[in-house]
């Protein structure tokens, strides 16, 4: 079997080759010529107004607070480290949301669908409701129901036992760290793998006899089973460092700030909104057929759900439920507008005090971008294995 | 058994022996079948009953409508106080636009939404639309602007409000489509270079928050300027829009030209139609009602979008409420003009929605399979 | 061009779709008014074949000349070829948005630069040579697959071309209406315009072909007429595949 042979090109306009080659390069030189003007442009203008640029103020004290933040940070510290506690920020929202958002949209989507005239019609209006207002709006008026509506905190409330809630934000117990929770971690680990490995004895099992030991279960008892012994061989470390009501304050304890609040839960309820629809329609997608055959079978319910339901709604929902992950994480860029010290909100200071737009922007956009791209990366891959494949 | 001499006798239809019509089957069905539903019902019925009493009481029969600040701070939390809104309208929906000359972006905000309805009914699809909307969008402006015809000028810093929106969003959507068009074409594009811009943008623009793209835009774009002009605030955030928005549309009209059937161009070229006649008249007409449901999504979001604007300075629908709220005698109240603007978001949008199903429905008559 | 000389010929033709290689020296010589048959086991590259024709698929080796031009990368010639070859598809490939009459005036308008009037007048005659006239308000999607089909046939004739190609027309379509299909491809064989159909439906290919060709792996194995190809097979490949065919 030979080989194809080269390309003939032959220089004349009515060459399909030949035009397609000049259309590009015109369209090249067009952009390039464009982009040339506008930096020609940016630059004569930067010149004139004494602006300087390069990424050096990085390394610069920043001179500014941040609000709140999971690294310690004090107006000494850089710019670079200021943007670093924006991004630990913007991605302490975006994970928590994403969890919070995942479980909502997937109950209220299964409500949609629920014989229940009243349960359907419930669900539906929140869709409708949170779809059609903007997020931005939404999050000035939880914005404004965490701060103004609430107690301040000399008469915080306290819905349980060392929890207290209030205008300055939430208070609640946090264990204090010792070493010896390196043993519960340990124990922890320990019981993922242990739950995999009976995982995968039961599989074998399975495939050897046909008969299905419980998966679910034991493997749950594994898991708890082995992480408290692990709190147990570390001598059971049982302190928590809980929130005490002074008169004026309320002492101890972790917390969050209203404005973390406002943005967690604006994004959720509005995120979890589409994360419904997107999970309705992939239920509704799986040809109703499958149903019949399944019953045909002789599978029951859960099965059914397991084996035949879940995996093929799965590919239909993933894909979209990504892209709202990723909808979620760059409309956390919106916290700029309540107050909280996100990735963006930082770089808008930086870029006031510093007056390095295009620096700022840039590492901004970079940061988002990255994000992005390991997103779809994972999705492609996902796609690429869970895709039906077809002749 | 022989049936040859049993002569056939049609049977009448009946009706069912059990009622699966009226109102009490429906109720038992949808309501109280099973002891699932039924736990359901009774759980809802009862949140509905320890809920609504309280915010009806709220909301309408403690509440305060007349524009009476003393009247509304006696109430202290236990009514609404839907004065604010009587109070405040005019600077929500119009943000600082000169009171006296508020009747203009009245106006040109009824002549947009209502070029905007005609737009959207069938039988208007005309070759007058064209001219139609130049001369809508010419008056839109002078309206607003003013400087002739005996109107008063009034700056873009000034404008705000509801018309604001409007603007925005229209504005960015009629010019953001056909780039779209253009560039979904563009990916779709055997030459490799053409292909890569168009990747580039889509994916770089889809990749960044519409904050950071409105902060390029307010921040970068005067920079971009010949050394001694300016560039409007307004037409900075527009720009932004528009390619935040075409990105988005890019990747819904190539999901249209994917779905197109190979064989519809391959039967245009065999006709000899070359690649323009082909584009227009065989593949856009189909791939864009194809994705009419994602279409109307776009644009529904970017109409919400416009309220990020407040962020950089420009008093819509949102800023203006922000601003109206700056004032310390209402600043309690702030929740009920919240509401009155999240309802007049929801009207549009739920109406833009209701449309889109609507034209789904419509435009597919003529391709529904028999 | 003197009349003996082929309207379609290949020589040497070669394919590829990446390292695969479709079509393998492919030598033809079709004459005016000829009408062939081509048919072979699916992915024999007979669809291919006819695809070069009207540069629906790209050669990459080997000359091509149909009606007295060369294909080639030459944008011009391209479209003098597509403009004198007419072809039907198997998915039909209507289009869904426009009525049959304006199927039919699309291209003769915006192509063959034919005023609106005059186009509607040819196409309605097109529609009584297939027998359909009376559906040209009606959109595709709304008649039944062989009444499609008749009206992708009538659209390619709008374009008066010398030759016709058919890449499995009938396959598509529910067996009741695949006799109303080739009776109007036996029409049309009797007015003279050069035919070239692949397709399984040898019944046809018996009372119409003037030769029939047999392709398997991208190669011609076999040609002959009708008569010589279905009775006497010359090559042990024409006979397994016959066989198959033939059975029922």
């Amino acid at each position: 079997m030979a080989a194809p042979p080269p390309k003939v090109r032959r220089w004349s306009w009515r060459s399909q080759a030949f035009r397609g080659l000049v259309y590009q390069i015109v369209a090249l030189l067009l952009v390039l010529a464009a982009g040339a003007y506008l930096l020609h442009n940016t630059l004569e203008n930067m010149r004139v107004r004494g602006i300087k640029s390069g990424f050096d103020f990085i390394t610069q004290p920043a001179g500014f607070s941040i609000g709140e933040s999971i690294i310690p940070f004090d107006s000494a510290d850089s710019y670079g480290k200021a943007f670093a506690v924006g991004l630990s920020n913007t991605l302490r929202v975006a994970v928590v949301g994403i969890v919070l958002a995942t479980l909502l949209g997937t109950l209220i989507g299964v409500g949609r669908l629920s014989r229940n005239f009243l349960l359907r019609t419930l669900c539906g209006a929140y869709v409708e409701f949170f779809r059609n207002v903007p997020l931005l709006l939404q999050l000035f008026i939880w914005y404004f129901i965490l701060t103004e509506t609430l107690p301040p905190i000399e008469e915080a409330l306290r819905p349980l036992a060392g929890v207290y809630f209030s205008k300055n934000g939430l208070q609640f117990p946090i264990p204090l760290w010792a070493g010896a929770h390196g043993f519960t971690l340990a124990g922890l680990a320990l019981g993922c793998l242990g739950a995999w490995v009976w995982s995968r004895l039961r599989r074998r099992h399975f495939d050897a006899t046909g008969i299905a030991r419980p998966l679910f279960l034991p493997g749950l008892a594994i898991l708890l089973g082995m992480t408290v012994l692990g709190w147990l061989a570390g001598g059971s470390p049982a302190e928590l460092d809980i929130p005490e009501k002074t008169t004026l304050n309320v002492v101890g304890g972790g917390s969050v700030t209203p404005e973390y609040l406002t943005v967690l839960i604006g994004l959720t309820i509005y995120t979890a909104s589409y994360i419904a629809e997107i999970v309705r329609g992939g239920i509704q997608a799986v040809a109703y057929g499958q149903h019949e055959a399944s019953a045909a079978l002789g599978l029951s319910r859960g099965m059914e759900m397991r084996l035949v339901l879940l995996p093929q709604a799965l590919r239909v929902i993933i894909p979209p439920v990504t892209s709202q992950y990723l909808n979620l994480t760059k409309n956390s860029s919106l916290a700029v507008a309540v107050g909280y010290p996100d990735l963006v909100s930082i770089s808008n200071t930086s870029l006031n005090q510093t007056g390095r737009a295009i620096e700022c922007i840039a590492i901004i956009m970079a940061c988002y971008l990255t994000l992005s791209l390991l997103t779809s990366w994972f999705m492609n891959a996902y796609n690429r294995r869970a895709l039906i494949k077809e002749r | 058994m022989t049936s040859s001499d049993a002569a056939f006798v049609p049977v009448a239809s009946r009706p069912p022996p059990m009622q699966v019509r009226g109102v009490l089957p429906w109720i038992r069905r949808n309501l109280f079948d099973g002891w699932a539903n039924t736990l359901a019902t009774l759980v809802v019925l009862g949140l509905l009953v320890w809920a609504l009493p309280p915010v009806i009481r709220w909301g309408l029969v403690n509440a305060v409508f007349g524009a009476d600040n003393v009247a509304c701070r006696a109430l202290a939390e236990s009514g609404a106080c839907w004065g604010v809104v009587a109070e405040k309208y005019r600077l929500i929906l119009f943000g600082r636009y000169p009171y006296a000359e508020q009747w203009r972006p009245l106006l040109a905000s009824l002549l947009m939404v209502s070029a905007i309805a005609a737009s959207c009914y069938r039988p208007f699809w005309r070759a007058w639309l064209m001219p139609l909307w130049v001369v809508v969008l010419a008056t839109f402006f002078m309206l607003m602007f003013g400087g002739r015809f005996g109107l008063a000028p009034v700056e873009t810093s000034s404008w705000g409000g509801l018309p604001l929106t409007v603007l925005l969003s229209t504005v960015s959507l009629v010019v953001a489509f056909p780039l779209a068009v253009l560039v979904a074409l563009g990916r779709q594009s055997r030459l490799p270079g053409i292909r890569t811009i168009c990747v580039l943008y889509v994916e770089l623009i889809r990749g960044v928050p519409l904050i950071s793209v409105l902060f390029m835009a307010s921040f970068m774009f005067p920079l971009f300027m010949p050394q001694g002009t300016t560039i409007d605030v307004l037409l900075r955030v527009l720009l932004g829009m528009t390619l935040f928005t075409a990105a988005y549309l890019a990747e819904v009209v190539r999901g249209g030209l994917q779905a197109l059937p190979k064989g519809q161009v391959e039967a245009a070229q065999s006709l000899g139609l070359g690649y323009w006649q082909t584009t227009l008249m065989i593949v856009l007409p189909q791939a864009l009602r194809l994705v009419v449901p994602a279409i109307m999504n776009t644009f529904i979001g970017a109409f919400k979008d416009t309220s990020l604007v407040t962020i950089v300075s420009l008093y819509d629908l949102t800023g203006a409420l922000q601003l109206a709220m700056g004032d310390a005698n209402w600043r309690k109240f702030f929740f009920e003009g919240q509401l009155f603007v999240a309802a007049i978001y929801f009207v549009f949008c739920y109406a833009m929605s209701r449309y889109s199903r609507w034209i789904e429905r419509h435009l597919n008559t003529g391709t529904r399979r028999m | 061009m003197s009349t003996d000389d082929p309207i379609i010929e290949f020589a040497g033709v070669n394919k590829w779709f990446g390292e695969f290689h479709v079509l393998r020296d492919i030598n033809l010589r079709v004459a005016k008014g000829e009408r062939i048959v081509i048919c072979g086991p699916s992915g024999s590259g007979k669809s291919t074949l006819i695809r070069c024709i009207n540069r629906l698929e790209e050669h990459q080796q080997g000359r091509l000349v149909v009606d007295g031009t060369e294909l080639s990368d030459d944008l011009k010639a391209i479209d003098a070829i597509r403009r004198s070859v007419g072809m039907v598809f198997q998915q039909f490939n209507l289009f869904p948005h426009l009525t049959v009459l304006q199927n039919l005036t699309l291209a003769p308008m915006w192509v063959g630069r034919v005023p609106k009037k005059l186009a509607e007048e040819r196409a309605m005659q097109q529609l009584q040579r297939v027998r359909i006239a009376e559906q040209a308000g009606k959109y595709p999607l709304q008649l039944s697959g062989g009444q499609q089909q008749r009206v992708a046939i009538a659209r390619a004739l709008c374009l008066t071309p010398k030759i016709m190609l058919f890449d499995e027309p009938t396959s598509a379509l529910d067996p009741e209406m695949i006799n109303e299909v080739l009776d109007v491809m036996i029409e049309l064989a009797g007015l003279g315009i050069t035919m070239l159909c692949v397709t399984h439906e040898m019944g046809f290919a018996r009372s119409v072909a003037d030769r029939v060709i047999f392709m398997d792996h991208g190669q011609i194995v076999e040609e002959n007429t009708p008569d010589e190809f279905f009775n006497h097979p010359k090559n042990e490949r024409t006979r397994d595949f016959l066989s198959k065919i033939l059975a029922h």
